[in-house]
C-alpha cells in the first residue's frame, strides 16, 4: 500500500526542487541581463572552440563507405550491389507493370488503369464493404480522369517496393528486439533519434550509398518507415498471453514452430497496425523524395508549387490526400478484419468470391482497354483537369482588394508584432543563458533526468557551431506551436461540448493526420504565396491537428462520475471545465502538445525550400553536394532539440497521469 | 484404481523465483519458512513437495490463488524448470531431458487444458484441435480425421469451422479439452479448466468431464481453487498453501480427519454426509462375523440416510463393489455424521 502514495512528492522534496529551479532561473536571468559585460564565450561560443564534428563524421563515413575508384573495400560495394541488383530489379518490375517505364526487365506492358481501378475497388470491398470500395475505386478513377495516372503510378510503384521492404526489415528487427533484451536496449535510443531526425538526413546518405532516383528514394523511404514497425512488432509479441504460449509448448512445438505458428499469428493486430504505419510513413516520405529527384506526385507538386501553379498543385494535393485516406482506411480495415467461417459445403467460388470477381473484372477491363483507348490511358489533353481554370480563380480571389488587405494585415501583424520580435529576442539571449533556460524548463517540467539531458543536448547543439540557425529553427517551432495552441485547444474544448461535434472533429483530425506533411504547405502557399509567413502558417495548420485531437481526447476521457460529482456540487459549466475537466485532461493534452512540437520540427525543415534561415535551409544545401558530415551534424541538432522537449514533456505527462490515477 | 508404479513421481521438488535461485537453494539452511525465504527476496512457488500420482488416478490440487498449485503443475510438464529435487514421468527424470526429448514427451504423452483456454485466435476449431498433430508433422488428412473424432467426443460437431471468438466460453473450453486429448496423452493436466466459466456452465462441464474420464481413464492432475469441485471430482486431493502441500488424501479422509488448521477451515462448511462414503467409516472385520445384508461401501452417507434411519442393527456390514464384505460400520457414527452428534 505504501507505494501508492509515493508518486506525490513529500513537502520538503518539493521545496528543495523549487530552490534548485529558482537557482537555475536566476542564474539564467543574471546572465541575460549582464550580457553587455559578459565575457564573449558566454554569449556565443567562439569559432575556435567548436570541434570539427562534420570533418570527423566525414572521415568516419569515408571509412565505412569505402571507395570504388580507389578499390578500397567498404559498405558502398554492398549498397551499390543491392541498388543495382535486387532493388533495381524490383523497382523495374513494379514500374513496368504500373506505368511502363520500359526499364529492365521490360517483359510486360503497363496495365490499363481501368483494370487496376477495378481490382483496387474489389480489394476495398473485401476489406470494408461498399464504402471502402467506393473510396478505393473512386480514388483510382479520379487519378485517371485528372490525367495524373502516370505520376501516381510512379509513386505507387516505389511504395510497392519500399513498404514490403520496410515491413520485412521491421518484422525481423522487431523479433530480434523481442528475443534479446540487450539488443532491444541498444536500438531503443537509436530508434528515438531516428524518429526525430529531419528527412533530409535520410535523403543524403541514401543518395550517396544508393544512387539518385528511385533506388535512393526507395531506400530513404524504407529506413524512414521502419522504426514504428519494429516497435509494434516487439509490443505485439510481448503481449501474446502466457497461456497461449504454454499451450503451444504443450503441443510440442519447436522454437521455430512457436515463432511462426503461435507468436506471429497471435500478434497479428499489433503487427498490422505496424503495417498501417509503415504504409503511411512510406507515402509521406516518397512524396518528399522529390527533393532528391524522385519522379512522381511529389516531384510534380514541388515543381508546381515552385512555379506557383496553384490549380495543378491543388489537384495533385487532392490526389495525394485521397491516396493517403485510401491507404490508411484500407490498412486499418485490414487490422480490424477478423476471419469468419463458411458453412460446410460452401462451393469454392463463394469461398473465394472476391478473388473471382477481381479476376473477372480485371480481364474484362483488360480486354476492353485494347479496344477503347480511354480505358487504357488518359493523356493530359483528354483529361478532365481544370487546373488552368482553378488557377485563374484562386489568383483572381487573391488579387481582390479585400483579400489582399486581410492577408496583408495578417502578415504585417504576425511579422512585425509577433514573429520578428520573438526571434530577435531569442537570438539576443546569450548561449549560456539560453541553455540554462531550457534546462530550467526541463527540470521544472520533467525533473532531474530530463534536465541533465537538456543540458547535454543543448550544449552539443552549441558545440555544433550552428547555434543561430538552431535558435531560428526553435523559434519557428515555438512560435508556430504557440499560435496553433491559441486556435487548436479552444477548438477542441468547444468541440467536446457535444458528442456529435467531438466525433466529427476527431474524425477530421484522424484523417488529416494521415496526409503526407508536404501537402500542408499548399493552403498556406495559396493564401500567402511564397513568404516566411507561409512557413509559420503551414506549421501552425499542421500542428493544430494533434493539439485539437488530444484536447478532445483528454476531455472525453475524464471519468463521467467526476463530471457528475462536479454537477452535483453545483458547479457552473465554466467551473466544471476549469476545476474538474481541464486539470484531468491536461496530461493527455500534454501528449498532444509534445506531438505538436515533434510535428513542428519536421514541418519546419520541409518548409525550408520556401526560403528560411534555419537548419533546414542548410540541410537542403547539403543535398547538392556530398557533405554527409555536415548533413548529419545539422540533422542531429534538430533531433537533439526535439528529444529534449520530448523527454521533458512526456515524463511530466506520465508522472501526472500516475498521480491522478488515470 | 491405483497401481504400484507411479506415473508422476515428485521428490522434494523446489521451485524458487528470484535472482539466483539455484545458489540460494543450495546454501539455504533447513527449516526455512515461506516468509523467511520471502525476506531474502525469493518466492517459493513450490516448496519441498513430494508426491506420487498413480496410473489412472485423478489427483486434484486445491489451493487459493498464489498457493503454488499452478506452478507445481507447470513443473510436472516442465513449463517451469524446478530449482531442486526430482520429477520423474514414467521413471524418466524430466529435468535430464534435452529440448528435443522434452518436445517428444509432450507430443506423445501429455495434454494440458488452460484456465483462459489458450486458443490460437487465428485458427478455426478444427485447426486449433489439430494443432498438436500438426506440430508432430502428421499429414493433413490424418490430422483432420483424428481432430474430427475428438471434436465429436467433446460435442462440438458442426462447429469445427468456427473461430474461437465466435464461440461461448464453455464451447471454447471444449475446444481446449479436445486439443489436449487429440494426441491421446497418458497424462492429462487441467489448470483450473472451469474457473473462467459461469456456475451453471461449470456444473455442466464438470459432468462432461466426468463422462470423458469414465470413457478414457487417463492419469489426471486437476487444479482448482474450488473445494466443492475438488470433492466432486477427486480420487485424492492435495491441499496447497504457500508452496507446500498441507495434506494429500482422499476426499473422505480430508473431510473426516483434517490434519492442519488450514485444511480444517476448508472442511468446516462442508456437508460431510455428502462426501464421506460408507467404506471410509467402516472398521476392519477382525474375524468378527457380521450378519444381514451388507450396504454398498461406495455410497455416501447421505445416500444411505434412509437405510440408516430404518435399519435397527447397531453395526452394519459394508461391502465393496464386488459384493464382498470388507468391514463394519457403526450406525451411530454414521448417524452422527448425518445429523450432527446428539
Amino acid at each position: 500500500m505504501a507505494d501508492v502514495a509515493s508518486p506525490l512528492p513529500a513537502p520538503h522534496e518539493r521545496s528543495e526542487r523549487d530552490v534548485v529551479l529558482l537557482a537555475i532561473l536566476v542564474t539564467a536571468l543574471i546572465l541575460t541581463a549582464a550580457k553587455p559585460i559578459l565575457p564573449d564565450f558566454l554569449v556565443r561560443l567562439p569559432a575556435a572552440w567548436i570541434p570539427p564534428f562534420a570533418d570527423w563524421l566525414d572521415v568516419f563515413f569515408e571509412f565505412i563507405r569505402g571507395d570504388m575508384d580507389a578499390g578500397r573495400w567498404g559498405l558502398i560495394y554492398v549498397t551499390r550491389w543491392f541498388a543495382d541488383g535486387p532493388l533495381e530489379f524490383l523497382l523495374g518490375v513494379t514500374a513496368n507493370i504500373l506505368e511502363g517505364r520500359h526499364r529492365w526487365p521490360y517483359f510486360v506492358d503497363p496495365l490499363p488503369w481501368a483494370s487496376v481501378a477495378a481490382v483496387t475497388g474489389v480489394l476495398g470491398y473485401y476489406l470494408g464493404g461498399w464504402r471502402m470500395a467506393l473510396l478505393a475505386g473512386g480514388t483510382m478513377i479520379w487519378t485517371a480522369l485528372m490525367g495524373q495516372w502516370n505520376i501516381t503510378m510512379q509513386t505507387v510503384s516505389v511504395l510497392l517496393v519500399a513498404a514490403p521492404l520496410g515491413f520485412a526489415i521491421g518484422l525481423v528487427t522487431g523479433i530480434a528486439a523481442w528475443k534479446y533484451r540487450s539488443f532491444d536496449n541498444a536500438i531503443r535510443p537509436l530508434l528515438a533519434i531516428m524518429q526525430t531526425l529531419p528527412f533530409y538526413t535520410y535523403l543524403l546518405p541514401a543518395v550517396i550509398f544508393f544512387k539518385v532516383g528511385p533506388t535512393a528514394g526507395a531506400i530513404a523511404t524504407t529506413i524512414y518507415a521502419t522504426p514504428p514497425m519494429i516497435l509494434m512488432t516487439t509490443i505485439g509479441l510481448r503481449k501474446v498471453s502466457p497461456e497461449v504460449v504454454e499451450a503451444g509448448k504443450m503441443s510440442g512445438a519447436t522454437r521455430w514452430q512457436m515463432l511462426t505458428k503461435v507468436f506471429i499469428p497471435t500478434a497479428r493486430t499489433e503487427i498490422l497496425v505496424g503495417v498501417n504505419q509503415v504504409i503511411m510513413l512510406c507515402l509521406a516520405m516518397i512524396v518528399l523524395t522529390a527533393f532528391i529527384g524522385m519522379p512522381g506526385l511529389g516531384a510534380t507538386l514541388l515543381s508546381s508549387m515552385n512555379s506557383f501553379r496553384l490549380g495543378r498543385s491543388l489537384e495533385i494535393g487532392i490526389t495525394i490526400v485521397l491516396l493517403a485516406i485510401m491507404l490508411d482506411q484500407m490498412s486499418k480495415a485490414w487490422v480490424a478484419k477478423q476471419p469468419v467461417h463458411f458453412e460446410r459445403g460452401t462451393p469454392w467460388y463463394i469461398r473465394h468470391k472476391h478473388v473471382v470477381v477481381a479476376l473477372v473484372l480485371f480481364s474484362v477491363f483488360y480486354v476492353a482497354a485494347q479496344f477503347f483507348d480511354m480505358l487504357n490511358d488518359i493523356g493530359r489533353r483528354q483529361s478532365f483537369s481544370q487546373a488552368r481554370e482553378i488557377d485563374a480563380l484562386i489568383k483572381g480571389f487573391l488579387a481582390l482588394d479585400v483579400v489582399k488587405s486581410i492577408t496583408g494585415t495578417i502578415r504585417y501583424v504576425l511579422n512585425v508584432w509577433v514573429l520578428v520580435p520573438f526571434r530577435d529576442a531569442l537570438l539576443w539571449i546569450p548561449t549560456s543563458a539560453f541553455i540554462l533556460f531550457v534546462v530550467a524548463f526541463a527540470y521544472g517540467v520533467g525533473g532531474k533526468r530530463p534536465a541533465l539531458y537538456a543540458l547535454i543536448f543543448f550544449s552539443l547543439v552549441a558545440l555544433s557551431g550552428w547555434w543561430d540557425r538552431s535558435v531560428i529553427t526553435l523559434y519557428t517551432v515555438l512560435a508556430a506551436v504557440f499560435l496553433a495552441s491559441l486556435f487548436g485547444i479552444p477548438l477542441g474544448i468547444v468541440a467536446s461540448r457535444s458528442e456529435r461535434w467531438a466525433n466529427r472533429i476527431l474524425m477530421l483530425c484522424d484523417t488529416a493526420q494521415t496526409f503526407p506533411s508536404f501537402v500542408y504547405l499548399l493552403p498556406a502557399i495559396m493564401l500567402f504565396g511564397i513568404t516566411d509567413t507561409t512557413v509559420v502558417l503551414s506549421v501552425v495548420i499542421y500542428t493544430m491537428v494533434p493539439l485539437t485531437r488530444y484536447t478532445i481526447e483528454g476531455l472525453r476521457n475524464v471519468p463521467p462520475e467526476m463530471s457528475e460529482a462536479a454537477d452535483m456540487s453545483g458547479a457552473t459549466r465554466w467551473q466544471k471545465l476549469t476545476s474538474v475537466q481541464l486539470p484531468l485532461a491536461v496530461p493527455t493534452m500534454a501528449v498532444g502538445f509534445n506531438q505538436a512540437i515533434m510535428f513542428a520540427f519536421f514541418m519546419v525543415i520541409i518548409a525550408a525550400f520556401i526560403g528560411t534561415q534555419d537548419l533546414g535551409q542548410e540541410l537542403q544545401r547539403t543535398l547538392a553536394g556530398t557533405d554527409l558530415g555536415k548533413n548529419f551534424v545539422l540533422g542531429i541538432c534538430v533531433s537533439l532539440m526535439a528529444l529534449t522537449f520530448d523527454m521533458a514533456i512526456l515524463s511530466w505527462a506520465n508522472r501526472r497521469k500516475k498521480a491522478l490515477g488515470l | 484404481m491405483q497401481t504400484d508404479t507411479p506415473v508422476i513421481s515428485c521428490r522434494n521438488a523446489w521451485k524458487l523465483f528470484g535472482p539466483n535461485p539455484r545458489r540460494y537453494l543450495s546454501q539455504m539452511p533447513p527449516g526455512q519458512t515461506y516468509n523467511d525465504i520471502a525476506a531474502d527476496g525469493y518466492i517459493a512457488g513450490v516448496k519441498d513437495v513430494s508426491l506420487d500420482v498413480g496410473k489412472g488416478e485423478m489427483l486434484v490440487i486445491m489451493g487459493l490463488s498464489g498457493s503454488g498449485k499452478s506452478t507445481l503443475v507447470r513443473c510436472f510438464s516442465r513449463l517451469h524448470d524446478i530449482t531442486g529435487g526430482t520429477i520423474e514421468i514414467d521413471g524418466q527424470d524430466i529435468m535430464a531431458l534435452s529440448e528435443k526429448g522434452l518436445i517428444e514427451l509432450r507430443r506423445s504423452k501429455m495434454g494440458m487444458v488452460f484456465q483462459s483456454f489458450g486458443l490460437l485466435p487465428h485458427r478455426t476449431v478444427l485447426e486449433n484441435v489439430a494443432f498438436p498433430l500438426e506440430m508432430r508433422g502428421q499429414d493433413s488428412h490424418q490430422r483432420r480425421e483424428r481432430a474430427m473424432e475428438v471434436i465429436k467426443l467433446v460435442g462440438l460437431d458442426g462447429r469445427e469451422g468456427y473461430f474461437p471468438r465466435e464461440l461461448s466460453g464453455g464451447q471454447q473450453q471444449r475446444v481446449g479439452i479436445a486439443r489436449s486429448l487429440v494426441i491421446e496423452p497418458d497424462i492429462w493436466f487441467l489448470d483450473e479448466p472451469f474457473s473462467a466459466l459461469d456456475p451453471l456452465i461449470r456444473r455442466e462441464m464438470q459432468d462432461e468431464f466426468l463422462r470423458l474420464q469414465g470413457m478414457l481413464g487417463k492419469t489426471i492432475v486437476f487444479i482448482t481453487h474450488d473445494f466443492d469441485e475438488a470433492l466432486r471430482l477427486a480420487d485424492r486431493i492435495a491441499i496447497m498453501k504457500e508452496g507446500s502441500i498441507e495434506q494429500c488424501d482422499t476426499p473422505d479422509q480430508i473431510v473426516l480427519n483434517p490434519q492442519t488448521p488450514y485444511v480444517m477451515k476448508f472442511t468446516e462448511d462442508v456437508e460431510k454426509a455428502l462426501v464421506v462414503h460408507a467404506s471410509a467409516l467402516a472398521k476392519p472385520l477382525n474375524g468378527e462375523a457380521v450378519e444381514g445384508t451388507p450396504i454398498n461401501g461406495g455410497m455416501t452417507i447421505r445416500q444411505l440416510a434412509r437405510t440408516l434411519v430404518n435399519d435397527p442393527r447397531e453395526n452394519l456390514p459394508v461391502a465393496d463393489s464386488s459384493g464382498t464384505v470388507t468391514g463394519v460400520m457403526s450406525r451411530k457414527a454414521a448417524l452422527d455424521l448425518l445429523m450432527g452428534p446428539a
